[in-house]
């Protein structure tokens, strides 16, 4: 059966072309964008938990602020650009 | 016909911190909030997934202020325009060449035809499996039939009519809407 044969099915108001061109304009996202949105809360659960340690350890805070990459890549999380935006904006309002 | 969380519901359960909730209202907007980037505003790759980590992160910690959680969508739909706008004023700035190309992009049209994208997308998913996952392998992801038979262990037919089948079952939900 060809696909033009599977869209011949009798609609109306949406017929199915309309219906398959509609679900065509929603590909889905990469999966690593979804994953890394997903991961939001318990990346900022982490970033709570840096930014914690940092106001009790200078030394640790210097670290992190040095290497925003690594703090966040060592509590298992992708740096991402809004995570790393995220963490720097917690430390800087100690 | 399998029955889907409304908006307002995952809303009020992300507030409650069930992380499903999160990743539910994350994979109903994906496709959304990537293809407003992608196709209404044209945004490059990084560009794109910069704007896409945003609106989510600005979800997540403004959900508190939302104040009618069936507004959801429209919610994170002009959050994201506004992002993909902000990105290409950014670029203009940075004398990347871009005074044109918000009022060069027919962006009021396509993004009503996404909105519209939207609303099939939500009756796909509330006709559950196995239609939602053959509609969606075969005009989202632009199977093959062969590709499709081969996943799911089924005849190249047998795809065929599945997939009639389960559009016209499509269209009588969406009949039964309107």
């Amino acid at each position: 059966m060809s696909p033009s044969t599977v869209l011949d099915v009798e609609m109306n108001g949406y017929d199915a072309e309309k219906l398959a061109m509609l679900l065509r304009l929603l590909p889905p996202a990469p999966p690593g964008w979804v994953e890394a949105a997903q991961q939001l809360p318990a990346a900022r659960e982490a970033i709570e938990s840096i930014g914690a340690r940092a106001e009790a350890d200078a030394a640790y805070r210097a670290r992190v602020l040095a290497d925003l990459e690594a703090a966040l890549e060592a509590e298992g999380f992708e740096p991402s650009p809004a995570a790393l935006a995220a963490l720097r904006g917690r430390l800087l309002t100690d | 016909m399998q029955t889907t969380q409304s908006d307002a519901e995952i809303v009020s359960r992300c507030r409650m911190g069930d992380a499903e909730a999160w990743n539910a209202l994350v994979d109903r907007f994906s496709r959304y909030v990537y293809a407003v980037c992608i196709r209404g505003f044209r945004l490059g790759r990084e560009d794109a997934e910069d704007v896409f980590q945003e609106v989510f992160a600005r979800v997540y910690e403004r959900l508190e202020d939302l104040r009618n959680d069936d507004a959801l969508r429209p919610w994170i739909a002009q959050l994201t325009r506004r992002l993909c706008i902000d990105r290409l004023r950014a670029g203009r700035r940075e004398g990347v060449g871009q005074e044109d190309v918000i009022a060069g992009l027919a962006v009021d049209e396509t993004l009503s035809q996404l909105d519209e994208a939207m609303t099939v997308r939500a009756s796909l998913d509330a006709l559950g499996e196995p239609c939602r996952e053959i509609l969606d392998r075969f005009f989202c992801r632009d199977e093959s039939y062969k590709t499709i038979s081969d996943a799911l262990d089924l005849s190249q037919g047998t795809v065929a009519s599945r997939i009639a089948r389960c559009l016209r079952k499509m269209h009588e939900q969406m009949e039964g809407r309107s």
